[in-house]
């Protein structure tokens, strides 16, 4: 749940949303209109927070919250 | 070929003197001085401690929200303010021009500076993963025009320019170009600077070019003194609305002036010293009397390039005597780089602007510090209290390193 919350809170000042309106299958291309740009920045926040390397790769498949939360959760140390 | 006539339909100002035009002019024509000493900064890094700067600055939510402020480095964030005043000024949201007839051109000398400079700290730091996507859209000069036509919708011409100190008059020449040529209706011209940090002070104070005066800021800039020592930085924005005339007075905008000639050369002699016999900024004067199709008696006033380094005054005024002969001692000259500082790639912009109202206002702001005038430098500089004189034509010259020089005619309109 912390990993979760982190990361909306994370999401929310990318988007300049309130937190209170993430939720956890929040999309951020179609529900937070993310361009490319946002989403390289959000991810390098994740990595630097969550102290995980994100591949480039791997960020197409990162569509939602949980998407991110579930990344994390089995890739941090 | 029959050439538009260019009106000045809206303008604005920022810079250490104020944050909207009414505050900076109020400040100019009481001959106050807006640069202060720099707070909060390592004394050890910065061999120049005092500068124009604009104070208690943030950008207003609608022009740049809070997720957007932190992708913008300083010069766009003040061309945004800037030249929303101005367009709000000339009514431009509720003409009915073609968007594609309505463009910008924006001067910038160095752009986006201070976040190249953070950002070569993180890349060094933290590695090249950590460069940010917005590092790029930050500091690219032409980001400020791009940006403001985003906000207003105007699909036209857009770029910058940038040739050092004569930038945004270098850009208002060319937007006034586009709209005598019938190319464009409407155009946001003129200029915004931010690079006051450490390292560029460090980069002009190498040069000897800055003043380091750090115990008296506001007397450091002292154009035409006899104690002159160097420059004194400063930042902002100057920004005009450029219409075409004919379609100017058709939709009852306010006219303030007309762009009337320009002229534009290089000394083609020395990086950054003038050339001593003024080879380049003497035509450079005489293309835009020219161009503008009056005689050199019919200026009033001057705002001089005049930055208060010790030979950049003395041959700025050798030219201008070389130019308007016996005229010279009866026109008004004043740097208003004395209150300002040097607005750099701006310069041209604010300066052009201060023109444009003192026109209006039938007022020349003074050139203030000038205690003790250099026997080289005998013209009338309007000396530390403004003066009222009923005016026609007002001229601004901008020089910049690279030997590269802009002078700018404006006229007062006569309904």
């Amino acid at each position: 749940m912390e990993i979760q919350e982190k990361v909306i809170s994370i999401v929310s000042e990318a988007a300049n949303v309130e937190v209170a309106n993430i939720k956890a299958e929040t999309s951020f291309v179609d529900d937070l209109n993310l361009d490319s740009l946002d989403m390289v920045e959000m991810m390098m926040k994740m990595e630097e927070e969550f102290g995980v390397e994100i591949p480039e790769e791997k960020t197409e498949d990162l569509k939602t919250i949980n998407d991110v939360t579930s990344y994390l959760k089995a890739n941090a140390n | 070929m029959k050439l538009n006539r260019v009106a000045v339909t809206g303008i604005s100002a920022l810079c250490g003197l104020g944050h909207s035009m009414d505050e900076v002019w109020a400040n100019l024509i009481e001959g106050k001085s807006g640069i202060s000493s720099m707070k909060d900064i390592d004394p050890k890094m910065w061999p120049v401690q005092f500068a124009g700067t604009v104070n208690d600055f943030s950008i207003a939510e609608d022009l740049l929200d809070l997720k957007e402020r932190k992708r913008f480095d300083l010069f766009i964030h003040y061309a945004l303010h800037a030249t929303d005043e101005a367009i709000k000024a000339a009514g431009l949201l509720d003409a009915k021009y073609d968007p594609y007839m309505m463009g910008s051109i924006m001067g910038t000398g160095l752009g986006g500076f201070p976040v190249i400079e953070s950002t070569t700290e993180i890349y060094h730091a933290k590695g090249p993963r950590r460069v940010s996507p917005f590092f790029i859209p930050a500091f690219i000069p032409n980001m400020s025009a791009g940006r403001i036509s985003m906000q207003y919708n105007l699909r036209g011409v857009n770029y910058a320019t940038s040739s050092a100190c004569a930038s945004a008059s270098h850009a208002i020449a060319a937007a006034a170009s586009e709209i005598m040529l019938g190319r464009q209706d409407a155009m946001v011209t003129g200029g915004s600077e931010a690079v006051i940090t450490g390292l560029t002070m460090a980069g002009f104070a190498s040069m000897k070019a800055l003043s380091k005066w750090n115990d008296q800021p506001t007397k450091a800039s002292r154009p035409f003194d006899k104690e002159r020592n160097g420059f004194v930085m400063g930042e902002g924005a100057g920004i005009l609305i450029l219409e075409n005339l004919d379609k100017a007075k058709a939709r009852g905008a306010n006219i303030l002036a007309e762009v009337v000639g320009y002229g534009a050369t290089a000394d083609a002699y020395h990086i950054t010293s003038p050339h001593p016999e003024g080879e380049g900024t003497i035509p450079c004067m005489q293309q835009a009397l020219k161009y503008a199709g009056i005689a050199k008696e019919e200026i009033d006033y001057i705002n001089a390039h005049g930055t208060s380094t010790p030979l950049g005054d003395i041959a700025e005024t050798n030219a201008i005597k070389k130019v308007f002969g016996d005229h010279a001692y009866k026109l008004n000259v004043s740097s208003t780089k004395s209150m300002h500082g040097h607005l750099l790639g701006a310069a041209g912009g604010i300066e052009s602007v201060i023109c444009i109202k003192a026109l209006n206002e039938g007022v020349i702001p003074p050139t203030i510090n000038l205690d003790d005038q250099d026997e080289k430098c005998d013209l009338n500089y309007t000396a530390n209290t403004m003066v009222k004189r009923d005016m026609q034509y007002a001229l601004n010259n901008s020089f910049g390193f690279g030997g590269t020089n802009s002078t700018t005619i404006f006229k007062k309109y006569l309904r």
